[in-house]
């Protein structure tokens, strides 16, 4: 299970920074949502896995509980990371319409084309 | 009046010239004015105790923990100088307010006054050192504000730039110097350092110390060889010159070192270092002022050369010529402001500075000569004016200090400086205002209005008060001051001043240097002309060769590491974070797993499986976006499965809701955007880029698996979060009351953020539909082919079906958000989808009309919500955003509870409905076009008449 979570993390990480690196906008915001996965997972992973013991409250019965506290940090990164995506989206849509190219490196003659 | 107020007022009261302008200048110049009697008033109603030997203070501790405190002082020395700051800062003021003109600015000049003079302020009586190195660079600022005051002037701008530069960067080493000593003496409290003379002298970094320390009163005082950026000052307005340069900017420089004088005088490095400056300044200063022409420009090297004077005292360290530092420097302040003013006035009636173009003036402006002449008599040397008894100190000292064994140095150099000082102040009279009336004026010149002269007037009058009662009037102060200087108050000093002491070494040294001057200045065509022959260093020159020398070291240094490439930068980043981590990995240590490795389901291994694949084909077909965009949505569903899998059912519902807002803000872009991406890599490149990702993956990879085959360390505080989120937050689901009770700060900042982040979008639109870019879109053709049914009925029939259901749905996760899986966050995400799935069944604009609140009114509504829940708790005595929870039982329901997290859950639901459809609408305003909008909400109209349709067919 853990080995499972490991690669999967390692995998999208690789995808994310590969995708990062392209010259274009669109893959770059991919491989953000891709690193963001990542690293939500990388901090829910922090917690330990467990199956079958939500963090929620049991009155009548001592059962174990996963940890809490990685998560609730997951959740609101998860909204925070989907503000953060729409903002990446709005200035590469922003830059493409006004310059009418959505290469990301600049170069000396200017984004004239 | 206490002293904070008197530091603090004229910053409080900057403000009002620059507001009372609007009611004319005579309100603003008056404003100033009681700004600045009032903080007299409040000085001199503490004169009288210091006076008598008290020192007051006022104590604030303000961060304790770093040694920075908010303590003033009050002792001789403030007193001397706050008073002179005071005093011809409201002197400044009168005169300021005749001398501009009416196109200057005045509120500004003002304001800009107020705030260098509160700076001057809080340094003269600042207990703190931190503090008093905040004031000393806040006087570097505003005196560039006040000496670049004339925009328009190119040597206006250049002169005020050098000035912060050169004061600047001593400040920087005074910084480095002052901690050096608050670090030796264990507190940046000037009166503990100031008692801690033998641990800072013995101390081995005490000559680190001195240096840097004394780099900065150097700069500021424009001794040699940084004395180059005060006649360039000059560009300024007069009464900024008169104020800057006679008794506040550059005397900074002098009162620190008199300051410092107990803890850091009296050893050989001081005297060195200290007297030899002054003397090298001293002389240099009145050689270079006998060659100007320029009125203030002989002024200024005038006070460069004083300035020496003061500072070679200060570095004598002997009591008497402390003692005798002290009576210069009010007796310098009083006369040389007299002098630049009446330049000032010079050049205001005659429009010209230049002393070749002047001359005669003594009968056309005969007010206006009597106080020159009479403040360049005192500048000279001459009897009965106070500038001779402090100049017959300065020559006393000088001929019984011996430099390096050789006696004769120290005076000889003191009495050509004096020679030198004689001579130019007595061109001031002579070339200005006496000889034959001229005819070719630039101007009618004539004595001005009593409003400019009575400044310089009042000075003047100190002066000859000065010369002749110097023990009645001065002596007393002179006393406080120096054994405020020498710190040494068991053995306070007391001065004896007269203009006579009998024949004496100085008063020969004295008559030779006025006589001698004299013959200069008989002389001064022929030496004009050696000198104007001789070759010099141009400081100006220099100074700006460094300049262009670093900005093209700062261009070569930036154009070489930034050249536009954000890729380049992001691998670079990349690269270094591996090797960063790659070192700790390196040198860390871990402990052994420990923890029990569960094997795998065949559940989880599918959706490794699909995640793996998906990721893959992303990677492969990211060329493709659309594909690409299909396939990030299957990772975020295993994702959000994982989550689910794994005992994080929160974790899992907000993933997967925020999976589909994300996918249609992307497909929304994607709509203007190009749908694929161009093959541009080539081998190399992707190999580069794929060892970066593939290194940096199987480093996270290893140390996720890492993290969870071994045990925590320590214990967690998330047992504490388990054990007391029922018992404290009244919740059974602890993820829930940890986002609204335990971290709601954390929570409230980030529903702030995720506005913010909302908002910034909605403005970059704004800003995009407000430039060509509108007309380009609203011309623009699909790139694909088009549906034929934009608001298909199904659609349209399906998605109003849907809503209230959805509605409900969000409503029933946020209310039992408390004590199961839900929430606000995961109920705003599920209601925004619900509205979001109107608009992409109606369209923009059908959805625009129907809309009822702007969704910026949501997000503020929900963070005044969340806030005002929180500060409901300062009702209750407890900390902003503790909660409350209790349990109602109302007739016909169950006993339910009610808790104040609800209704900051409720501010964050608000929050995040706003912000995402904020987002959302935002993007979909890019798509408006005229023809677009439709009378109905779908394609075919169930209402309409048969006899249009038959109308229609036809």
């Amino acid at each position: 299970m853990e080995f499972l979570v490991a690669s999967a993390i390692g995998m999208l990480t690789a995808a994310g920074i590969y995708l990062i690196l392209r010259q274009r906008t669109f893959p770059v915001i991919l491989g953000l949502s891709l690193l963001s996965y990542a690293v939500n997972v990388f901090i829910f992973a922090s917690g330990r896995l467990a199956v079958n013991a939500p963090p929620i409250l049991n009155k009548y019965a001592d059962v174990p509980y996963s940890d809490p506290l990685p998560q609730a940090l997951v959740l609101t990164a998860i909204v925070i990371s989907f503000g953060m995506t729409a903002l990446a989206v709005m200035i590469a849509l922003g830059a493409y319409l006004t310059a009418r190219t959505d290469k990301i490196d600049m170069t000396d003659e200017g984004d004239a084309a | 009046m206490s002293l904070f107020l008197i530091a603090a007022l004229p910053f409080l009261g900057a403000i009002l010239p620059a507001l009372l302008i609007r009611a004319g200048r005579n309100a603003s110049a008056f404003s100033a004015g009681m700004v600045t009697a009032l903080a007299l008033i409040g000085l001199l109603v503490n004169a009288p105790a210091v006076m008598s030997g008290q020192i007051i203070h006022a104590r604030l501790d303000w961060i304790p923990s770093l040694g920075l405190n908010a303590n003033f002082y009050l002792d001789g020395l403030g007193l001397l100088f706050a008073g002179m700051i005071l005093g011809i800062g409201l002197l400044i003021i009168i005169y300021a307010r005749f001398y501009l003109s009416r196109e200057d600015p005045m509120g500004q000049f003002y304001t800009y006054l107020l705030l260098f003079q509160g700076a001057m302020v809080g340094i003269v009586l600042s207990d703190n050192i931190l503090m008093l190195l905040v004031f000393w660079e806040l006087t570097s600022l505003s005196s560039f504000l006040l000496i670049g005051y004339w925009k328009h002037l190119p040597e206006g701008r250049a002169g005020a730039r050098m000035a912060l530069t050169v004061t600047g960067m001593g400040g920087l080493s005074m910084i480095g110097g002052m901690l050096i000593l608050g670090n030796i003496a264990g507190s940046y409290d000037l009166s503990v350092i100031l008692q801690n003379k033998e641990a800072i002298q013995a101390s081995p970094h005490y000559m680190a110390a001195l240096l840097l320390i004394l780099l900065g009163c150097f700069t500021k005082s424009a001794q040699f060889p940084f004395h180059f950026w005060l006649p360039h000052a000059m560009a300024a307005p007069t009464p900024v010159s008169a104020y800057l340069h006679s008794a506040t900017m550059v005397k900074a420089g002098l009162f620190l070192m008199a300051r410092m004088w107990p803890v850091l005088a009296g050893t050989d490095a001081w005297f060195y270092i200290v007297a030899t400056t002054g003397l090298l300044t001293m002389v240099v200063g009145a050689v270079i002022a006998l060659f100007k022409d320029d009125l203030k420009a002989l002024l200024a090297f005038s006070t460069v050369s004083h300035l020496g004077l003061i500072t070679m005292l200060l570095g004598f360290g002997t009591k008497a010529a402390a003692a005798a530092a002290v009576f210069h420097i009010i007796n310098h302040a009083t006369f040389k402001a007299a002098l630049f003013m009446s330049a000032g006035i010079v050049d205001h009636e005659t429009h010209t500075r230049d002393i070749k173009r002047l001359g005669g003036l003594r009968h056309l402006m005969p007010v206006t000569f009597t106080i020159a002449t009479i403040a360049a008599l005192s500048m000279a040397g001459i009897p009965p004016f106070n500038g001779f008894i402090s100049k017959e100190m300065m020559l006393h000292e000088a001929a019984y200090t011996a430099w390096a064994g050789l006696p004769w140095l120290v005076p000889g150099l003191a009495v050509l400086a004096a020679l030198f000082s004689a001579a130019y102040s007595f061109r001031y009279i002579v070339h200005v205002f006496l000889g034959p009336k001229r005819h070719d004026y630039p101007a009618h010149p004539h004595d001005p209005g009593a409003g400019l002269w009575f400044s310089p007037a009042l000075l003047t009058v100190l002066v000859v008060l000065i010369g002749l009662f110097p023990q009645t009037i001065a002596a007393p102060l002179v006393d406080v001051t120096a054994t405020a200087v020498t710190g040494d108050y068991a053995h306070p000093v007391h001065v004896h001043l007269a203009l006579w002491h009998g024949v004496n070494k100085a008063l020969i040294m004295s008559g030779i240097a006025v006589t001698v001057g004299a013959l200069l200045l008989w002389g001064h065509k022929a030496l004009e002309r050696v000198w104007n022959a001789a070759p010099r260093p141009e400081a100006k020159v220099m100074f700006e060769a460094v300049i262009a020398f670093f900005t093209r070291l700062a261009d070569a240094i930036t154009d070489a590491l930034h050249n536009g490439s954000i890729t380049r930068y992001a691998a670079i980043f990349v690269a270094f974070v591996l090797v960063l981590s790659g070192y700790a990995f390196m040198t860390g240590t871990i402990q052994d797993t420990a923890r029990e490795i569960a094997p795998p389901a065949a559940l989880p291994v599918i959706a490794w499986i699909s995640l793996i694949m998906a990721t893959i084909g992303v990677l492969i077909k990211h060329h493709n976006r659309l594909l690409a965009l299909v396939l990030i949505g299957v990772i975020g569903l295993v994702v959000s499965m994982a989550f689910n899998y794994l005992s994080a059912p929160d974790l899992a519902l907000t993933q997967i809701s925020v999976e589909v807002v994300t996918i249609i803000l992307l497909l929304l872009a994607l709509n203007f955007m190009p749908k694929e991406t161009p093959q541009e890599s080539n081998a190399g490149r992707k190999m580069r880029d794929g060892a970066l990702a593939i290194a940096a993956g199987a480093g996270i990879g290893a140390l996720a698996y890492a993290i969870m085959t071994r045990d925590f360390l320590f214990p967690t505080i998330s047992d504490y979060h388990l054990a007391n989120s029922y018992k404290g937050g009244g919740g059974t689901n602890v993820v829930n009351v940890i986002l609204v009770d335990f971290r709601g700060f954390d929570t409230f900042g980030e529903i702030i953020v995720l506005g913010i982040a909302a908002i910034v979008i909605f403005a970059l639109t704004e800003a995009v539909l407000g430039s060509r870019v509108r007309a380009r879109l609203l011309n623009r053709k699909p790139d694909l082919p088009q549906d034929g049914d934009p608001h298909p009925m199904m659609m349209v029939v399906a998605t109003r079906v849907m809503m209230p259901i959805a509605l409900m749905v969000g409503a029933y996760i946020f209310f039992r958000g408390h004590n199961l899986p839900g929430g606000g966050f995961i109920a705003g995400l599920v209601a925004a989808i619900a509205v979001i799935m109107q608009y992409m069944a109606s369209g923009f604009s059908w959805a625009a009309e129907r809309q009822r609140f702007y969704y910026h009114g949501i997000i503020g509504t929900g963070v005044l919500i969340a806030a005002a829940t929180g500060i409901g708790a300062w009702f209750n005595d407890v900390p902003f955003l503790t909660s409350d929870f209790g349990y109602v039982t109302l007739p016909g329901l169950e006993k339910f509870e009610l808790a104040t997290a609800a209704l900051f859950d409720l501010g964050v639901f608000l929050a995040v409905v706003g912000a995402v459809m904020l987002t959302l609408e935002s993007l979909a305003r890019f798509a408006w076009q005229p023809g677009i909008q439709t009378e109905h909400a779908m394609d075919i109209n169930p209402a309409r008449d048969d006899a249009d349709t038959a109308k229609n067919e036809v």
